[in-house]
């Protein structure tokens, strides 16, 4: 009997054979997080004349459970972006606080002298009539610079296989100020469109949005008003259809003048009728 | 983006862990004598245990500064000289928010005008001024920012005022310790408002529990302003009104005039006129130079700056130089009245 203390506490060799040490080997690729433990579900967005429309919401599942339901996806940055979650919750909350850094460091090199001025007094100076967004001086960084960036992060991420499990929009306004929409995936794949959603709502709310905004032409005709209303139908559709989803959600506008985020929003005038018509779940018998 | 190194407790300062033994005669300045020497060792070091070889072998001397027999450092005195020369900077806790000014004195005809800003941002909620050597002052606010951002990684919330000014005091006062260093030419000036609302910790997830993060007691005021001056020996106190550099006395003895403890308190805003005032005031014995005003301030949440470390608005900071200017004028005035009334007598 091997009596060796690297032999202590072990099972026998004589008894259940030599143990498999190819267990312990990590040559090969580093898997640090590739499970997803706590996820969000979908996020939808849509752009309109003055700027763009965000919704996810408060769900954070633990596999099929609905295990935090007062979770904010939808995470403010600079006073002028929002940026939308899907995924890993706990990477969200990396991401969070790594954004949060990263806004400190603008403010260590912004000079908020012009635009508080604007705020704060009724100065007749016309030079203060210009198109800069209220806490987002130019040369400040913008919504389509942090979805870049965010680009970057992820994409270098997956290179190290090590990705951050998230899919993300980011809704804002870019350099012109004009209102900006893109996403960024786990891999780093980015693109833009007028309307945009991450997870099931890429199946579920995309063609409803495309229905009112299938360009750019017809996204800028789309009052706020009407991306509202669009938005809530399409969480409505998602919370009918995904059943990683809630009735709780939070809604942001994001416009010229700032970000007016809602966090405690509840789905209206649900109607369950549908579900008489579809068969193959529940307590049906036929 | 380059992340910056964390903070480790062994950081990169103080330097080498100083070998405290008898100096080798090669570093004696000629007019220090022997015995005057072995007199302070006697008096500030603990160990004779390394051998002089060591501090070859660091290649620096990492002996410790020479405190003299009053209990004095030249190099530390020298450095409050510096801080003498440089631009008055000044700051002020009023009830509501703090107001941090300096005298930018402008070195050149072609530097561009509001640019090269001295007063810096550390945290959202923390600003540093500072008078003295200005590259001291750069490698000052970039150390307090590293403070400021391990502080967030480590707790998830802003660093209170009181510790930054703690933590940086305690930085400088490390550069007074050893022969490889010199301290800081400068006295700087920390300004922060401590948030009064129960703060979200950092990249918070949910709400938190509903009584709130606890540790706060009901009847008691938490957060607020606060002012701390650092001095180039690493002492630092907290103060009602803070002035230093060239126009130090002129500027203390305004600020000892204000009510800044008191019921009857400054607003944010007139304290803002105030800082104007100061400065123009202590610049007036430094009149052959031109100068810039920079101010910046920070107010409590429900206030114009929304608890963050802001410039001063243009438009508010011009209006504060009218008035400043126009008081310097008046002053001006009563003295050619006194003079007068002396001719007359």
């Amino acid at each position: 009997m091997d009596h060796r203390p690297q032999a202590w506490g072990r099972p026998r060799d004589d008894v259940y054979g030599a143990y498999d040490g190819s267990y312990f080997q990590n040559s090969g690729p580093k898997f640090a997080t590739q499970s997803p433990v706590v996820t969000g579900t979908s996020v939808i967005a849509i752009k309109f004349k003055d700027g763009v429309v965000i919704a996810a919401d408060n769900l954070a599942s633990y596999g099929s459970l609905a295990r935090f339901t007062n979770v904010k996806r939808l995470r403010v940055f600079l006073d002028t972006t929002v940026v939308g979650f899907g995924g890993d919750v706990s990477d969200m909350q990396y991401l969070d606080r790594h954004l949060n850094e990263l806004a400190i460091d603008e403010s260590y090199e912004n000079d908020t002298t012009e635009t508080a001025a604007a705020t704060t007094t009724s100065s007749s100076d016309p030079s203060s009539t210009s198109t800069q967004t209220p806490n987002n001086p130019a040369g400040s960084l913008n919504a389509a610079n942090l979805h870049k960036y965010l680009q970057k992060l992820l994409y270098r991420r997956r290179n190290d296989f090590d990705p951050l499990w998230n899919h993300i929009l980011v809704a804002g306004l870019d350099a012109s100020s004009k209102p900006f929409l893109a996403s960024v995936d786990l891999r780093g794949t980015a693109f833009t469109s007028p309307s945009l959603a991450t997870g099931f709502g890429a199946a579920l709310a995309q063609p409803i949005m495309r229905r009112y905004a299938a360009t750019e032409e017809d996204a800028a005709k789309l009052t706020r008003e009407q991306a509202v209303d669009i938005i809530k139908e399409c969480m409505k559709v998602l919370f009918y259809r995904d059943a990683r989803s809630l009735d709780k959600y939070s809604i942001a506008v994001v416009t010229k003048d700032g970000v007016e985020l809602k966090e405690e929003e509840q789905l209206e005038k649900q109607s369950w009728a549908f579900a008489e018509r579809i068969h193959g779940y529940g307590t049906q018998t036929v | 983006m380059v992340r910056r190194r964390p903070l480790t407790p062994s950081s990169s300062f103080p330097p080498k862990a100083p070998c405290f033994h008898n100096p080798p005669s090669a570093f004696r300045t000629p007019n220090e004598s022997p015995h005057n020497l072995g007199y302070m060792m006697q008096r500030v070091t603990n160990h004779h245990t390394h051998k002089t070889t060591d501090v070859h072998r660091h290649g620096l001397r990492s002996r410790q500064l020479h405190l003299l027999p009053d209990g004095r450092n030249f190099q530390v005195e020298y450095a409050v000289k510096a801080v003498e020369n440089g631009g008055t900077s000044i700051g002020i806790r009023c009830k509501d928010g703090v107001v941090l000014a300096v005298e930018k004195v402008v070195g050149s005809k072609l530097l561009k005008h509001s640019a090269n800003k001295r007063i810096a941002t550390v945290d959202r909620h923390l600003g540093v001024v500072y008078s003295g050597m200005v590259p001291d002052g750069r490698h000052f606010v970039d150390r307090a920012r590293d403070e400021a951002r391990a502080w967030r990684d480590t707790n998830k919330t802003p660093i209170p005022t009181a510790d930054l000014a703690s933590r940086m005091g305690g930085y400088m006062q490390a550069y007074t310790l050893y022969q490889s260093v010199r301290p800081f030419g400068i006295t700087a000036i920390v300004g922060g408002f401590d948030s009064e609302l129960e703060l979200p910790v950092d990249g918070e997830v949910g709400y938190g529990p509903s009584v709130g993060a606890g540790g706060k007691a009901p009847d008691k005021k938490h957060g607020g302003p606060f002012l701390y001056m650092i001095e180039p020996s690493g002492l630092y106190w907290g103060y009602y009104g803070a002035a230093t550099g060239k126009g130090r006395q002129a500027a203390k003895a305004e600020l000892e005039k204000l009510d800044l403890g008191g019921a009857g308190a400054l607003t944010l805003e007139q304290a803002v006129k105030e800082a104007a005032r100061i400065i123009y005031l202590a610049h007036d014995d430094n009149k052959d130079k031109e100068f810039e005003l920079e101010m910046s301030w920070i107010s409590a949440s429900d206030g114009p700056t929304k608890g963050k470390h802001q410039e001063v608005p243009k438009a508010l900071r011009e209006e504060a130089e009218r008035l400043a200017k126009k008081s310097m004028e008046s002053d001006d005035e009563d003295d050619d009245k006194k003079d007068d009334d002396k001719m007359e007598e």
